[in-house]
Parts: structure tokens; C-alpha cells; sequence
């Protein structure tokens, strides 16, 4: 730390190059921010303390496949459960069938399995009592700019009603609120509708349901009450297959994409690009020193100490754009998630990063700093003086 | 006191040096503004005029007039005026610099056009003007003399190249996808669904609405004077991964097909075992749902909820229909209690141009509340939301990869040029102007780029043409198999932007080595 003043000395000797190195350095950090928030927001999918409490039990045959609604009962009895729910696909699509809005019919104990939304409880008693409420995420409510209170028209793309309209009318009676941004930013993104008046509304559905989903007791008993429950169908015409939460979105956001590869390969490609930019300019900066770093010699600084400093100043030139570069993307998410429209929901650069990033950054600065110290450490001073 | 005056003249310097920069600033927004307004509207006429103002502002700036600028700047560096102008002119060049930047990379067919015209114009100045011939030698020196910076401009090699793989890896991942649903699709073949479906697996006709649709006339006709058309039937159906765990499921897409869906299809090949026989649990399964899926190979069974389907040939297609699982439509009915009802239509037209009589034919029909397109127009639609998603990715990763490569450059040039300053003067002491000494320095940098841009699109062709991914694709419901399509376009846009960092690059280098000042650079022998 003795040495702080002359190791900065040392780095912003040539200014011009430094601060063209370090734009460099940033611009890759940034993209690391940035490319890790992505790779986070699938990994962290779903991987809530609640998600872990909620089973989900939908056909084994296919996720369009649906359940009688008899079995909720018989779901409700498997020891170990503490409550039993259910919703239905709608496939709601706002003034174009392309414009899709992530709609459900759900049951009226519905919200009860989530205690992560949060809705005003006046407006969870009006929308308890209007068959044709609906309640919306506020992220939802602000992209297509829906009030509370508002009649909107929402048509189904795959449900008509008795005479084959396929364009259902709704009541907005209230907006949920996600507790938890981070972890949870799709629920802002939900448009929830009464099962029952769906179901009494289309032909199509007949009394059946999309999935259950159940919360257990016990986090631990998770797996033993998943197996009770799809034990209660076996070798019927409806099995089922029951997951936790957290195990059926991780399953989903893996068919999604190989997000881990895609984000992997393109941050080698980086790094290994920095790697040999950032040498280089250490290799001048060393270069164009060596009759100083002669003199530091000639003055009593010992070899290791030589080696230290120019290792200390390559590491630091990465930290300080390492830094910025984290600092600008935690700056850049949020705006990014703001003006996509609802289509990306980025959770900022979290703790995770931060420490994966620092480390990288320490890493990257020894690697690169370790052959031009070595030759500093190296260096003989007659020679230097000599300048030969 | 002593304090007191340095931070009074610091407070002064800051000053002066803030409202030389909005002054600069406050010359480019105008420009900005068009430019906004123009990018809002659609409309790039006048932009196209402003790229040329903008050029020939460049070219005046680097040539002789500015070798006078900058003795003339350096007199009167105290100035005020002086300075402000000089960050007028810098702002100036930034911005010229952003504009051809956006230039290179915009996919305007024109700008190909442009770029060429350019070349043939440097080419014919190079040999025949003698300023050109001076240009000409100035670089041929500095492009002999790179095997000596071999480390420093391997950076700008390396680096472009890096953006370039990424960048055309990344598109090329979009273009596939893309490529995979357009080539599903066909001009000469309908697919009816019901109305107001997104995609054909949200859709359903009943049986009386089926009859309807194959009878409307437009349809072709085989041999024994059937219609052409195929009623289908789209679910979904889980089946274990290939290399997960037993649990580890995945969703297929599962067609229930009768005969005619072969001969609508005509793309669609057995490449091992047979077809399934109607009325049988039997499955053909796609080539790319093969390699997706575990157990579906010939003569294996899976399981589809609590039945057991055998599975008796693969085909194949080239396209989505080889993520498919296909099964007789009665039998896939019966297993998804749909009853007689289908998802969708396809149907062979007789001609392409009967689509729009076919589609009004179908509209006209009270008894139908169904949506017609073409194939080809079907498929286009459900891939461009995904396809959006993977452009604007790799543009937004590729753009901020070209900024650190640029800076790279940027870098590793100035280095060059401040090593062979007392070369560049005294080429300017013994009577070179400015111009040769700016062209010499980008035309070098350019050259770096553009090796690295072909050694960055060569690797991306290498490992990343033909190279399989899988996704769950919109419109579907099951696992999406394609593969990376590196196409010449794509190519050549990973050039475009390697030449684009290289102009950049090599812009700010090549003015600061035609404005360094003969005197001062030989007298720091």
C-alpha cells in the first residue's frame, strides 16, 4: 500500500493509452454484466423459497393435456398437502392474435398459493365477487395502459364462447404487484380470469383443468407427496406428472435454450480477446520503462518488489475498468428490462456477479501482467542503464 | 493564496474547456436531430445527403488545409477561439467517424454500392494522381513494416476477429432458425385453421368444417381425383431427453396425420423403416426429434401417457417438420380425446396464383369462421418474433464488442503512429502533404481489419455452419431442432463491420499523425 502512489504513477504514465485500454477493459465487463444478468434470470427462474413449496401437477401426456377437476379433491386428501389449486391456459391475445398476454383462469383460492403477489385486499373482494373480473400485473397494465376499472376486450386464441366468439370481455378490478422484483418479475406480467366463468362461458372446456398446483406442508415432504399425488392416477386415462415448481421451470427454461453455452462461448471469445489486448499495453508500458524500473533497482527496490508493482499495476488497470464495466451494466439493466416492453425482465448484476466478475478481474490482471514482470523482475541493471 | 490561484485557474480551465465542448456540441445537434427525425419517419433521403456533407467535411479536414490548422492551432493554442473551434472540428470528426460507422454496418443495399465505388476511386487515385502515388508508397512502407509490431497489430487482428465470430455466430444462429420455418413453408400450399389462432396447435375444426374446407374448389387434385388436402391434428407429448435422467422430460410436437399428409408434403422422405399403418399405436419420428429424444429409434417403444407406441421408420425433411413425431390422426384423437375434431388444414393449391380465389372461397362460406394463409406465410410469421430476438442480441453483444475492439485499435495504432512519428515528418519535411500520410495510416488499419474480419467469419463458417441447436420454438409445442446457417450475406456483413471498427479505428490516428508539427517531432531526437 507503501507503493499505491507510484504504482498509479506508473499506470496513468501515458494517459492516451491507459484510458484507451481501460475503455476496452470496460466495454468487456460490461457485456459480462450484462450477459450474466441473462444467464441469472434463467438459472434464478422459479428458484424461490415458495417455488420450492409448490407442486405442480399437470397431464404426463402433454402440458395441453388437461385433468378432471374431481381429482382436486383427491389431492387435497394426500397427506402432507396444505392446499390444493387450479388454473387453465386462456391463450389470451390483446388487439392481435400475435400481441399474446399470459392469462390464466384460475381457481378463487388461487392467489392464496402465491403469498408473493401482492394485491390490495379491496381489490381482491371486488374481483372475488364480479364473474367477469379480471386482475392484472402492473407491468402488463402499464404496456397496453389499462386503470383499474376498465371494460377491456381480451380475445382467446384458442376458446371460443357458446356462439364462437372468440373475443371476451373483462372487467380490470384490481393489479398484483410481485414482491420480490428480482426472482419474480413475471407475475407482473399475469392476467388472472374466474375458472368458473370460463368454464360456463366456452364448450370446449367441460369441467376440466389445466393443472394443480399444490403446496405442501413440508418442503422436505415435497417428493414423497409428489409421488402420493401421481399415484392417486396411475394407469387411469388421465396419469399425471407432479414437479416442484423450481424442478418444472428449470426443465423449461433448459428446452428453451442452452443459455449456459450460448453466454459461455461468447465470453471466452471476449476474454480471450482482452487478454491479449491488455497485454500488449502492459508489455509497452514495461518496455518504455526500463531504464526507470533500472533505477528503482539501483535505488534498493528489490527484485520481488519490481515483480509485485508491475503485477499490482496490471491487476489494477483491470479492476478499475472491470469496475466501471459492472457499475455501467447495473446501471444499463434496469433501463433495458424498462423499455423492452415486458419482453425481457432482467434482474440486475447481483452479488453472484460482482464476486464471479472481481475474481475474473484479478485473474485476468495477474495473467497479464505476469510475462513483462517477470522480465522487470528479470532485468539487469547495467544492462538497462546501457540501454541494451 | 498559492491554493486559492490553482483552483481559481483550475475552476477557469474547466470553464473554458466545458463551453468549447457544447459550443463543438451545439454545431453537431442539428445533425443529431435530423438525423432522429429521419431514423423516426423512415425516410433516409436527406441522411444520404448529410453522409456525403459529412465525408467531404472529413476529406477537407485531414488534407492540406489542416496541416496550416494545426501550425496555426498550435500558435494560437492560448486562444479562446481557437480552441473552440478545435473541439468543433474534433466533435466534427467524432461524428464523422459514428456516421460511417453506422454506415458500414446498416444493411442498405446502396451502401455496398457506395463502398465499391469508393474502392474503384482510391484504386484509380492511388495510380494516377501523384498524391496518390505518394499515398500509395507511404503505406506500402508501413504495411512492410509490420512483421517488426507483429504483437501490437496482431491486437487488432485478433480483436476484430473476435467481434466478427461472435457477431456472425450469433446472426447466424437467427438465420438458421429462420431458414428452418421458411423452408417449411411453400407458395403453393394453404394451411386453414380456425379464426383468430395464433398457431395451429391453439386451433380447432370440427368434422363438419373439415369436409367444408377440402371441398372448396382451388385445391389440387391426385391422380384418382381426390383432393389434395390433409386434415391434422397438432398435441404435444412428453418423452424423455436424450442424456438427461430418466425424469428429465421434454416436449414433443406430435402430428396426427392421415395419407394425404405425405403427398401435400412432398419434402418429406422415410430414410429408415416404413410408415406407420393406420389404425396402429405406430410412430415415424423426425430426424431431428431422433436426436433430440431418447428411444426413438425403429422397432423401440415409447411411452405416450399410459400407451405404449412403437416406433417403425424416421424421416426426413430438411426442415420443422423433422422435429416432428408423426402417428395416424385417429388413433393420436382417440389417445387426446379430441373426437373427430383436427387442428388445421394443409392443403395443396393447384396453382400458387389460386390462393387468393381458395382464401375468398373460404371466406365466403357462412358456415366457416376460419383463417387462410399460405404455408410459406404461416411459417414466416411464427419465426420473425424469435428472429427479432436473436438479431437485436447479436447486434446489441456484437456492438459492444466493436467498442472494445475499436479502442483496441485505436490504441495499437497510436502506438504506431507515435513510433514512426519522426518517419512521418520527415516524409512531411522533404515535401508530402497530409492526405498521403491519412490514407497510409487507415488504409493499414483497414487492412489489419479487414484480416481479422475473414479470419473471425472463416472460424464462425468452421465451427459454427451446419452446427445443431434446439430450441422451443413460437407456434409450436415441442423442441425445435435447426442448424447455424453461416450464408454469404452474413459473411459479409462480419466484414462490413470489421472494416467499420478499422475506419474507426484508424480515423483518429491517421489526423493526429498528419497533424503532428514537422519541427517539433524531428526535434525529439
Amino acid at each position: 500500500m507503501k507503493y499505491f502512489h507510484l504504482i498509479w504513477a506508473a499506470l496513468f504514465r501515458r494517459k492516451t493509452r491507459t484510458i484507451l485500454t481501460l475503455v476496452s477493459i470496460v466495454a468487456a465487463f460490461l457485456l459480462f454484466g450484462m450477459l450474466d444478468a441473462v444467464r441469472t434470470s434463467f438459472d434464478q427462474a422459479g428458484q424461490s423459497a415458495n417455488g420450492a413449496e409448490r407442486l405442480q401437477t399437470g397431464s404426463k401426456l402433454s402440458f395441453i393435456q388437461t385433468l378432471p377437476q374431481a381429482l382436486g379433491a383427491r389431492i387435497a386428501q394426500v397427506p402432507g398437502v396444505k392446499m390444493v389449486t387450479y388454473a387453465n391456459w386462456f391463450g389470451g391475445a390483446y388487439q392481435d392474435p400475435h400481441n399474446q398476454v399470459f392469462s390464466f383462469a384460475v381457481a378463487p383460492n388461487y392467489l392464496d398459493a402465491y403469498p408473493e403477489i401482492a394485491v390490495d385486499p379491496a381489490q381482491r373482494k371486488a374481483f372475488d365477487d364480479t364473474r367477469t373480473g379480471a386482475l392484472v400485473g402492473e407491468t402488463l397494465a402499464q404496456r397496453f395502459h389499462w386503470k383499474v376499472g376498465d371494460k377491456i376486450p381480451l380475445q382467446s386464441t384458442i376458446f371460443p364462447d357458446k356462439s364462437g366468439n372468440k373475443t371476451w370481455t373483462f372487467d380490470i378490478m384490481g393489479i398484483m404487484h410481485a414482491k420480490d422484483k428480482k426472482s419474480a418479475g413475471f407475475y407482473d406480467q399475469m392476467f388472472l380470469l374466474h375458472w368458473k366463468y370460463f368454464d360456463e362461458t366456452t364448450p370446449y372446456n367441460r369441467g376440466t383443468v389445466g393443472w394443480y398446483v399444490t403446496r405442501v406442508a413440508d418442503v422436505n415432504q415435497a417428493d414423497r407427496v409428489a409421488r402420493a399425488i401421481d399415484a392417486l392416477s396411475a394407469n387411469s386415462d388421465h396419469e399425471t406428472r407432479t414437479q416442484t415448481e423450481q424442478a418444472a421451470t428449470a426443465n423449461w427454461m433448459k428446452q428453451l435454450a442452452d443459455i449456459g453455452l450460448i453466454v459461455g462461448s461468447i465470453m471466452g471469445a471476449v476474454f480471450f480477446t482482452l487478454l491479449l489486448l491488455s497485454g500488449n499495453t502492459m508489455m509497452q508500458a514495461v518496455r518504455e520503462r526500463t531504464s526507470e524500473l533500472a533505477v528503482l533497482k539501483t535505488i534498493g527496490f528489490s527484485s520481488r518488489s519490481v515483480l509485485a508493482m508491475v503485477l499490482a499495476e496490471s491487476v489494477l488497470l483491470l479492476l478499475i475498468g472491470g469496475v466501471i464495466g459492472l457499475g455501467l451494466a447495473a446501471v444499463l439493466i434496469p433501463g433495458v428490462s424498462a423499455h423492452s416492453g415486458g419482453m425481457l425482465n432482467l434482474p440486475t448484476v447481483g452479488a453472484g456477479s460482482w464476486v464471479l466478475g472481481l475474481v475474473l478481474m484479478v485473474l485476468i490482471g495477474l495473467l497479464v501482467g505476469a510475462l513483462p514482470a517477470v522480465r522487470a523482475m528479470r532485468l539487469n541493471i547495467v544492462d538497462a542503464l546501457a540501454g541494451r | 493564496m498559492n491554493a486559492m490561484q490553482k483552483i481559481l485557474r483550475w475552476l477557469l480551465k474547466g470553464a473554458l474547456w466545458l463551453v468549447s465542448w457544447i459550443f463543438g456540441l451545439a454545431l453537431a445537434i442539428p445533425l443529431i436531430a435530423l438525423f432522429a427525425i429521419e431514423a423516426k419517419q423512415g425516410t433516409w433521403g436527406v441522411s444520404i445527403a448529410l453522409y456525403v456533407l459529412v465525408m467531404g467535411g472529413l476529406a477537407l479536414f485531414a488534407t492540406d488545409a489542416m496541416e496550416r490548422f494545426a501550425l496555426w492551432r498550435r500558435a494560437a493554442s492560448r486562444g479562446f477561439w481557437a480552441r473552440v473551434l478545435c473541439n468543433a472540428m474534433d466533435v466534427w470528426g467524432l461524428l464523422a467517424g459514428i456516421s460511417a460507422f453506422v454506415f458500414f454496418i446498416k444493411p442498405w443495399q446502396w451502401s455496398n454500392w457506395v463502398i465499391a465505388a469508393l474502392l474503384i476511386w482510391l484504386v484509380v487515385w492511388m495510380l494516377l494522381t501523384r498524391r496518390g502515388r505518394q499515398a500509395a508508397s507511404v503505406t506500402g512502407v508501413g504495411v512492410s513494416t509490420l512483421r517488426q509490431r507483429l504483437g501490437s497489430s496482431a491486437v487488432i487482428v485478433i480483436g476484430i476477429a473476435g467481434v466478427v465470430g461472435v457477431l456472425v455466430a450469433l446472426l447466424a444462429m437467427g438465420e438458421g432458425y429462420s431458414q428452418t420455418l421458411r423452408k417449411t413453408g411453400n407458395a403453393d400450399t394453404a394451411i386453414v385453421m380456425r379464426g383468430a389462432s395464433a398457431s395451429e396447435v391453439m386451433s380447432v375444426l370440427d368434422h363438419d368444417s373439415i369436409v367444408q374446407i377440402v371441398q372448396t374448389p382451388g385445391i389440387a387434385r391426385d391422380a384418382k381425383g381426390q383432393p389434395l388436402a390433409s386434415p391434422e391434428l397438432v398435441v404435444a407429448a412428453n418423452l424423455p431427453l436424450k442424456g438427461g435422467s430418466a425424469d428429465d422430460e421434454g416436449s414433443v410436437q406430435l402430428r396426427g396425420v392421415g395419407d394425404e399428409a405425405w403427398a401435400v408434403r412432398p419434402q418429406v422422405k422415410i430414410v429408415e423403416g416404413r410408415k406407420f399403418n393406420p389404425g396402429m399405436r405406430e410412430l415415424d419420428v423426425g430426424k431431428g426429434a431422433a436426436q433430440q429424444f431418447a428411444g426413438l429409434v425403429p422397432g423401440h417403444q415409447v411411452r405416450l401417457g399410459s400407451q405404449l407406441w412403437t416406433v417403425v421408420g424416421v424421416f426426413a425433411s430438411g426442415d420443422a417438420m423433422d422435429s416432428e413425431v408423426w402417428g395416424d390422426a385417429n388413433v393420436v384423437a382417440d389417445t387426446y380425446r379430441r373426437g373427430s375434431s383436427r387442428a388445421s388444414v394443409v392443403a395443396k393449391l393447384a396453382d400458387p396464383q389460386a390462393f387468393d380465389a381458395f382464401k375468398a372461397a373460404l371466406a365466403a362460406n357462412p358456415q366457416l369462421k376460419v383463417d387462410t394463409d399460405t404455408t410459406l406465410a404461416y411459417y414466416a410469421k411464427q419465426s420473425e418474433g424469435m428472429t427479432t430476438v436473436i438479431r437485436i442480441m447479436g447486434i446489441t453483444v456484437g456492438l459492444i464488442m466493436a467498442i472494445g475492439a475499436m479502442f483496441g485499435a485505436l490504441n495499437t495504432m497510436f502506438a504506431a503512429v507515435a513510433t514512426r512519428a519522426r518517419e512521418i515528418a520527415t516524409l512531411r519535411a522533404i515535401g508530402f502533404r497530409g492526405l498521403p500520410v491519412v490514407v497510409a495510416v487507415m488504409l493499414e488499419t483497414m487492412l489489419l481489419a479487414l484480416l481479422g474480419g475473414v479470419i473471425g467469419g472463416a472460424l464462425a463458417w468452421l465451427v459454427f455452419n451446419g452446427y445443431g441447436a434446439s430450441t422451443l420454438a413460437a407456434g409450436t409445442v415441442g423442441k425445435l431442432s435447426f442448424e447455424l446457417a453461416v450464408t454469404p450475406e452474413l459473411l459479409w456483413t462480419g466484414l462490413k463491420w470489421a472494416l467499420a471498427i478499422g475506419f474507426v479505428g484508424g480515423l483518429f490516428p491517421a489526423v493526429r499523425a498528419a497533424r503532428l508539427p514537422v519541427t517539433t517531432a524531428l526535434r525529439e531526437l
